[in-house]
């Protein structure tokens, strides 16, 4: 099927959205797919958050709607973002009568819109979102987890396997930075023959490849051909080096650095974000990748070093202080949180594009798998949006929609993006509705 | 021609646009049987053992491996279901590099390569025709078709060409093969046989038969009586069962069994509060593995004991590390200097430990970084030791009361979970896994003893399915006497080899093989073998016709 400018626009118009989709396709970017035909922008960049735990009930919902609200404790650690994020309130994950795998679960349908029969899953919304935006870079995606094991909620669509994440700063570097990357801007390029050569091979073999295909079941074939898109970006890769990259004034390779250690421990974690941030920031400035995936933590194995308990542990077995009014410990690791979050998000205003930054043409979907960790709530769900994604979406609110399905905020994204869809989720989970408040 | 003969036909030629979804439930009610073949992804170790098999030990991967899935408890389960993501398929595209080039340096090409070209800077078919043919089966774990054999040797050619250097190619083309689906996946070619059910062929069953028994691809004998025909009588099938079941290779297949089914990866990402135990450390951790897979290897293997022994017995291995948490003294007679050894060590008849469930490896494994959990480990023993299921918790539950350790009221484990079990919501579930945890509290969260939580004694008491014990040994004996330990085994082990959870017409074979088991006083190798010679084994269900729509993603894009 073909994608023009007024086939979305009817498409999307028969299916009765309220909001509209012009999709940035690559026939509105230039040759080289680095910048708007007209010269005036950057492409768009999607990236994800996910972080366990929720937050604490009463110390993050703004008693304000709109735009004038008063941060609570919770989110003030991303004050310096207030204008250029959203906040909303009051959505929910529905379970259709399936049974609550708790810190599981939420997960499957803030990253899928759906809770998967079987293995098989629904794709997650990066990977539908890297079809439009992200199948011309080096990396279609990047996956990043921030407590040292290769969990992700990066799902392909039709497959069992999750997109491994990088939890180590320096093999990030070396798979974006090593003797593979092409400088854009260097005055030389030479193709290599070996380059030249590997990608004959690929050619040579690929019937021979394919046969295998042949003597499977249906099931397997789809698994093949999960396989042989992955091959399709490594011959992707090969075609980029043997071309040379169209300049791109703003980039630059990131410096080699010292490799602290990885593991779950906070001021760990906290160190390893702001690496994983400025090299994220750095491949996005090269156009290595448009689409990113952060895991802080499935199920929040997360602790304080020399503590017994870890982040999870601490959210059932922390009393309620009489004082406070809630568990002051949880409390802390969730501003810790927010904090680490806005390092994050400041590595990528901090990688400067001209007179704006790699955050300017970016937005961040941050989610949660429970609203209130402690009883393992799947209702009032709090879900950020940072940056505008190249002023395609409006910033600065807290919107409170109680009782809707999280897959709104993920389907006005999508559609923010430019793809091709006007509904997102499945069951109760399934939407039509974008948040037409903040869809430019 | 029947129908079902024509179904069956008609469902192998895949070449053509086959339209007959429609009759595609009634044909797998009336023959399924066994399951559905499904290609299963070669795990890390497979992967590594077949290149050290293939090319030596002395090549270094590099490079890292996409996580697995554990389905049934099984990654073996799992591995039919998985396939290779695009950031994965950049590192088995970095490893066959790496592992090519090694093969074709100066170092290696003599003796890997038993040919030498016309000239090392131009293309030479026929040597490369030599050595890609003679790798090709052992990585493809077949012998490769014309079509196969000559894209290689293309691929080879139009390489070398290239680069202008014949060993250049010969690399690129070879990591080629080793990047190939035929390589990655096993596969599980099946045809027909008698009462129009699917076996697979010689050489897939050679491939089942071998990642089994051993954990790698066919060896050249497999291969050979794969060639003639042997592996489709009962006679030659049980020769070559005996043949790999009397070499020591058969220690490989039963340590990837018993890793995968204790889940002993997840030791690789094992941590602890270095402020609490500063004994603990990554090294500690991998020869907590390594213990009790020697322990279990020495009972079923070495010994060829009784299966249920490996949950009492005080023997075991133990290096000087391990030594300071057991605080048991390991006397080494190695050379100063030496990297640790590992001593056999017999713990007294007294001892609070007795099995592996009292190991660090079962302890330290299954709890948390900085304290021990009764309610975790009494899981793991239910759900990996006796395939039974623990619902995980359910939502909206209050945790006040639970786990305040400063409260005085609530010193020990025992006293906080009975506190949490007054809720109604949360009792069932904690009945079936605390009184299990609970004897092995004086077991700390590293595994070192303790006899008191907060200045309060233990109380290591519990059941077990009605079977009363006071402390850690008695547990053991509660669950060597328990049938559900052996009927687990047989379980996952049928699973592992079949990769795959058994279907409803499958149970009878099962039902046989627990019977078996029994009857060998639970041996080990005894149900390895009965499993290895089952016609069960090898038989998989037709492959259902292609649907349209994987007629259509064959044809172009894959969406």
């Amino acid at each position: 099927m073909k994608f023009n400018r007024r086939t979305v626009l009817k498409g999307t118009l028969g299916g009765g959205a309220v909001g509209v989709a012009l999709p940035l396709l690559d026939c509105f970017l230039n040759g080289n797919g680095t910048a708007l035909a007209n010269g005036s922008a950057l492409p768009p960049v999607f990236g994800t958050w996910m972080q366990s735990l929720g937050f604490t009930p009463g110390r993050w919902q703004p008693e304000q709607i709109g735009a004038d609200y008063e941060t609570k404790p919770e989110m003030k650690g991303l004050d310096p973002f207030k204008k250029r994020l959203n906040l909303i309130s009051g959505c929910q994950y529905f379970m259709d009568g399936r049974p609550v795998e708790t810190h599981i679960t939420g997960v499957q349908i803030a990253s899928t819109g759906a809770i998967p029969v079987g293995v098989v899953s629904a794709p997650s919304i990066d990977d539908t979102v890297a079809d439009t935006i992200g199948a011309r870079t080096r990396f279609r995606s990047l996956e990043v987890s921030l407590t040292g094991n290769r969990e992700s909620a990066s799902r392909r669509a039709g497959a069992a396997s999750i997109n491994p994440s990088e939890s180590s700063p320096a093999a990030l570097y070396a798979r974006i930075f090593g003797p593979e990357f092409h400088d854009p801007n260097a005055a030389e390029f030479t193709p290599d023959a070996r380059v030249m050569a590997r990608k004959s091979v690929l050619s040579a073999v690929s019937e021979a490849r394919r046969d295998f295909a042949k003597q499977v079941g249906a099931a397997d074939r789809a698994r093949l051909e999960e396989y042989f898109s992955s091959i399709r970006q490594i011959e992707h890769q090969l075609d980029l080096d043997l071309q040379k990259p169209a300049p791109l004034e703003h980039c630059t390779r990131a410096s080699a650095f010292e490799e602290g250690v990885v593991g779950p421990v906070t001021d760990d974690v906290a160190r390893n974000a702001r690496t994983f941030g400025g090299l994220i920031a750095h491949a996005v400035a090269c156009d290595q990748t448009r689409v990113f995936n952060f895991m802080m933590g499935q199920a929040g194995g997360i602790r304080r070093a020399g503590e017994t308990e870890n982040w999870h542990g601490w959210t059932h077995e922390e009393p309620i202080d009489p004082q406070a009014g809630y568990q002051v410990i949880v409390a802390w690791f969730s501003e810790w949180a927010t904090q680490v979050f806005a390092t994050f998000v400041g590595e990528l205003e901090g990688m400067k594009e001209g007179p704006g930054s790699v955050l300017d043409r970016t937005v961040v979907l941050w989610q949660t798998d429970h609203g209130v960790a402690r009883s393992h709530t799947m209702d009032n769900l709090p879900i950020i949006t940072v940056g505008n994604a190249g002023g395609r979406l409006r910033t600065g609110l807290h919107l409170n929609t109680p009782g809707d399905p999280s897959t709104r905020v993920g389907l006005t994204i999508q559609q923010a993006l430019g793809v091709p869809i006007n509904s997102w989720g499945a069951l109760s989970n399934a939407t039509t509705k974008t948040m037409t408040e903040i869809l430019v | 021609m029947s129908l079902r003969q024509f179904l069956t036909l008609a469902s192998r030629a895949l070449a053509a646009p086959v339209m007959l979804g429609f009759l595609a439930s009634p044909l797998s009610a009336a023959e399924n049987v066994a399951g559905e073949a499904s290609l299963r992804r070669l795990s890390a170790d497979q992967y590594r053992n077949i290149v050290e098999d293939v090319f030596g030990p002395s090549l270094d991967i590099g490079g890292y491996f996409e996580p697995d899935l554990r389905i049934g408890g099984l990654f073996a389960v799992g591995s039919g279901k998985i396939g290779i993501t695009p950031a994965g398929m950049e590192q088995y595209d970095a490893m066959a590099r790496s592992i090519a080039s090694q093969v074709v340096d100066a170092d290696h090409r003599a003796q890997m390569i038993p040919c030498t070209p016309r000239a090392a800077t131009a293309p030479d078919d026929a040597c490369a025709r030599t050595f890609l043919a003679r790798v090709g089966r052992l990585l493809q774990r077949r012998p490769l078709a014309d079509t196969q054999l000559n894209a290689y040797v293309a691929a080879a050619r139009i390489a070398a060409e290239t680069t202008g250097d014949f060993y250049q190619g010969l690399e690129l083309s070879l990591a080629g093969m080793l990047s190939s689906p035929q390589f990655l996946f096993r596969d599980a070619v099946s045809v027909p046989a008698r009462g129009g059910a699917q076996m697979l062929d010689a050489y897939s069953k050679a491939t089942q038969l071998s990642f089994f028994l051993w954990n790698a691809a066919p060896d050249l004998l497999l291969l050979d009586a794969a060639d003639r025909g042997a592996l489709d009588t009962p006679r030659g099938l049980a020769r070559e069962v005996d043949r790999m079941m009397a070499s020591p290779r058969i220690e490989d297949g039963v340590r990837a069994f018993f890793i995968d089914n204790f889940q002993f990866d997840r030791i690789a990402v094992l941590t602890k509060d270095a402020a609490l135990f500063p004994e603990f450390s990554a090294k500690v951790a991998d020869d907590a593995r390594e213990q009790t897979l020697r322990t279990v290897v020495d009972v079923v293997l070495h010994q060829n004991g009784d299966y249920r022994d490996i949950f009492s017995t005080r023997k075991t291995f133990l290096t000087q590390q391990l030594g300071s948490i057991y605080r048991v003294p390991v006397i080494s007679n190695a050379p100063n200097g030496a990297p640790d050894t590992w001593e056999e060590y017999e713990f007294p008849a007294d001892d609070p430990r007795a099995g592996i469930l009292t190991h660090i490896s079962f302890t330290a494994l299954h709890s948390p970084a900085g304290r021990g959990s009764p309610t975790l480990r009494g899981k793991a023993l239910r759900e990996i030791v006796m395939c039974q299921t623990v619902p995980a918790p359910p939502g909206n539950v209050e945790f006040n009361i639970i786990n305040d350790t400063a409260n005085p009221m609530y010193r020990t484990a025992r006293k906080r979970l009975a506190a949490h079990a007054s809720n109604p919501v949360c009792a069932g579930c904690h009945k079936i896994t605390d009184p299990i945890g609970l004897a092995l509290e004086n077991f700390d969260g590293q595994g070192k003893f303790r006899s008191a939580e907060n200045r309060e004694e233990i109380d290591s008491s519990g059941t077990l399915d009605g079977v009363s014990y006071k402390d850690a040994r008695g547990l053991a004996q509660a669950v060597h006497d328990n049938p559900a330990a052996p009927r687990c085994l047989v379980d996952r082990l049928s699973s592992y080899a079949i990769g795959r959870l058994p279907t409803a017409g499958e149970k009878p074979w099962i039902a046989r093989l627990q019977q078996a088991f029994k009857t060998s006083d639970y041996r080990v190798p005894a149900l390895m073998r009965a499993i290895a010679v089952s016609p069960e084994f090898y038989t998989v269900a037709p492959a259902p016709p292609m649907t349209s729509a994987a007629a259509t993603s064959r044809n172009g894009e894959t969406r």
